[in-house]
């Protein structure tokens, strides 16, 4: 089992989070403006890396908030935790 | 005894005969395959075999069926709900039935049926739909009763006592499983008697274009020219297809299975819950086989969380009591390429000559000799098979999309 550090309530069990996939994926300001291929790349394509992920987790069970994490998918490492509309912390690969 | 002239070991008979050799890579192939899993080894057979293209050669970056074909649990059945699928499945299931002779190498494929169990009337209405479509596409396809998976495999639980009853199933007969590692092993040796060349210990780190064509992959073990490059590196597929500038709709997920202690047989066929999230068979040689489902994040470590393992512990012995004293033996995980639709990935790409094979998530085991006879064809004819011709990366922007959500659910 993971500890994973949720930027308010501190490191907690994996099986009190929720996965959320990719940060940072804005919805698109005028839906109806995108092409088809611009239309499936924002629902269906995201990074999917070996390596340093961005990516989204929701505290579900414990604060109900979601936050932010760059994960290395390779060891599983935590590299950074932030909370929602923070910038992405640097960190190194 | 040894007489301390010989070496430890010379005594013992001579090393069985290699069913393949290891040679160096030559400068350039006709047909480069970028993963030595069942797919694979599989495309180079039936590209060697229908095709007559032998200038080929198989890249591994680890060993032969290192990655999720050793790692799988070796269910084989065609009982998905829609006709594209229908298609290849059932292509595949029918090359199963005659892999063995056709390879003339011992696979243990085993035709014990699958029951598909039902625990909520939404189940049910969706496992009496698909038992409809399956045998409109001439699958063999029942739906049984609780007293009809009892009959089938004494060993469930149906009493309506438990948090999820067994409310029905669908059955199969002609599913089963297969030993996975002799399967790789068939084909492998199969192809490297027609002239492919096996190399191991050969990671692809880029892929080289030029005009919008293929033209050499770069490797571990040097650059190595190419006139067509085929893509079969299951988890590994989205870091692969970016070195040729392409997005794929993929997320690489841990699925993790486990092995129990061998037992006597007690579990004649093969049992999956996509409600309670476990299925089990019991291998020839006793040991019970089970899966989950994916881990929720995205891993490329070979490695799951335990939490999962418990999970599907707890619904297993919900689902078959008697496993109760069973020991766990060991757990272990593949990383699998799981597409937004449950389907596969299998065509032509933006570039010239590469060719795209993933996808297959959680059940691509069964599809092996099916997509590795069609994947051969759209590689010898730059054109995708019948059956595979539904399967573009286009159908994402188009919205074709093969929705087997429910026949997929779970990992299988
Ligand atoms: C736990 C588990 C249970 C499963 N159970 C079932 C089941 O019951 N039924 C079913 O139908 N399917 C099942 N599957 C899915 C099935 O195993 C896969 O869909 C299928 O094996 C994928 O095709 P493959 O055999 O070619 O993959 P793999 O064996 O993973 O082959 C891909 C190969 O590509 C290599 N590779 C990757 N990157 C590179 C590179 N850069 N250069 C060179 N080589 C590279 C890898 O090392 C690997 O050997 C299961 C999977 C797992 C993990
Ligand atoms: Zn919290």
């Amino acid at each position: 089992m993971q500890l994973i550090p949720c930027p308010w309530c501190g490191p907690r069990e994996e099986a009190e989070f929720h996965y959320g996939g990719q940060a940072h994926v804005a919805y698109p300001e005028d839906p109806s403006a995108l092409t088809d291929e611009e239309w499936a790349q924002y629902v269906f394509f995201r990074e999917n890396p070996s390596g340093p992920f961005a990516e989204r987790w929701s505290h579900s069970a414990g604060c109900r908030r979601w936050f932010n994490a760059v994960r290395d998918t390779r060891s599983h490492d935590l590299l950074a935790v932030y909370r929602a509309g923070e910038p992405m912390p640097e960190v190194l690969s | 005894m040894t007489s301390p002239a010989q070496p430890p070991g010379a005594h013992l008979p001579e090393h069985p005969d290699f069913l393949w050799e290891n040679p160096e890579p030559k400068a350039s192939y006709d047909v480069v395959i970028v993963g030595g899993g069942g797919h694979g080894l599989a495309t180079a057979y039936y590209l060697a075999k229908v095709h007559g293209i032998t200038n080929v050669a198989v890249l591994e970056k680890g060993w032969l069926a290192g990655g999720n074909m050793a790692r799988n649990t070796t269910i084989i059945r065609s009982n998905y709900l829609w006709d594209e699928s229908s298609g290849i499945y059932e292509h595949s299931l029918k090359l199963w039935e005659g892999l063995e002779e056709d390879l003339g190498y011992p696979i243990l494929f085993d035709q014990r049926g699958v029951l598909n169990l039902a625990h909520s009337l939404q189940d049910v209405r969706d496992s009496v739909r698909r038992v409809n479509a399956n045998r409109l596409n001439g699958i063999d396809a029942e739906w049984v009763d609780p007293a009809g998976v009892k009959e089938i495999c004494p060993i469930v639980n149906v009493s309506p006592d438990v948090r999820y009853p067994v409310l029905g199933a669908t059955y199969q007969p002609r599913a089963g499983i297969a030993k996975h590692d002799y399967v790789a092993w068939g084909y492998a040796r199969a192809a490297h008697a027609m002239g492919v060349d096996l190399i191991q210990n050969c990671e692809v780190t880029g892929l080289e274009t030029a005009g919008g064509r293929i033209t050499a992959v770069q490797t571990s073990r040097g650059r190595i020219a190419a006139g067509k490059v085929a893509l079969c590196a299951a988890g590994h597929s989205s870091v692969l297809a970016k070195m040729a500038g392409i997005r794929l709709p993929l997320a690489s997920h841990p699925l993790q299975a486990l092995v129990s202690e061998l037992l006597e047989p007690v579990h004649p066929t093969v049992v999956m819950s996509n409600a309670v999230h476990v299925y089990v068979s019991q291998a020839h040689k006793g040991e019970l086989v089970m899966g989950a489902g994916i881990d929720s994040y995205n891993g490329y470590g070979q490695r799951g969380s335990f939490h999962i393992i418990e999970q599907q512990m707890s619904a297993a012995l919900e689902l078959f009591p008697v496993f109760a004293r069973a020991h766990l033996l060991r757990t272990w995980a593949g990383i699998v390429d799981v597409s937004p639709d449950a389907s596969p990935i299998v065509g032509l790409t933006p570039v010239g000559g590469l060719y795209l094979n993933c996808g297959w998530g959680t059940g691509g085991f069964k599809a092996t000799p099916g997509v590795g006879d069609c994947f051969a064809h759209t590689i010898a004819h730059d054109k995708p098979h019948p059956f595979n011709e539904p399967f573009t990366l286009e159908r994402f922007t188009t919205g074709a999309l093969v929705d087997e959500h429910g026949a997929a659910a779970v990992a299988h």
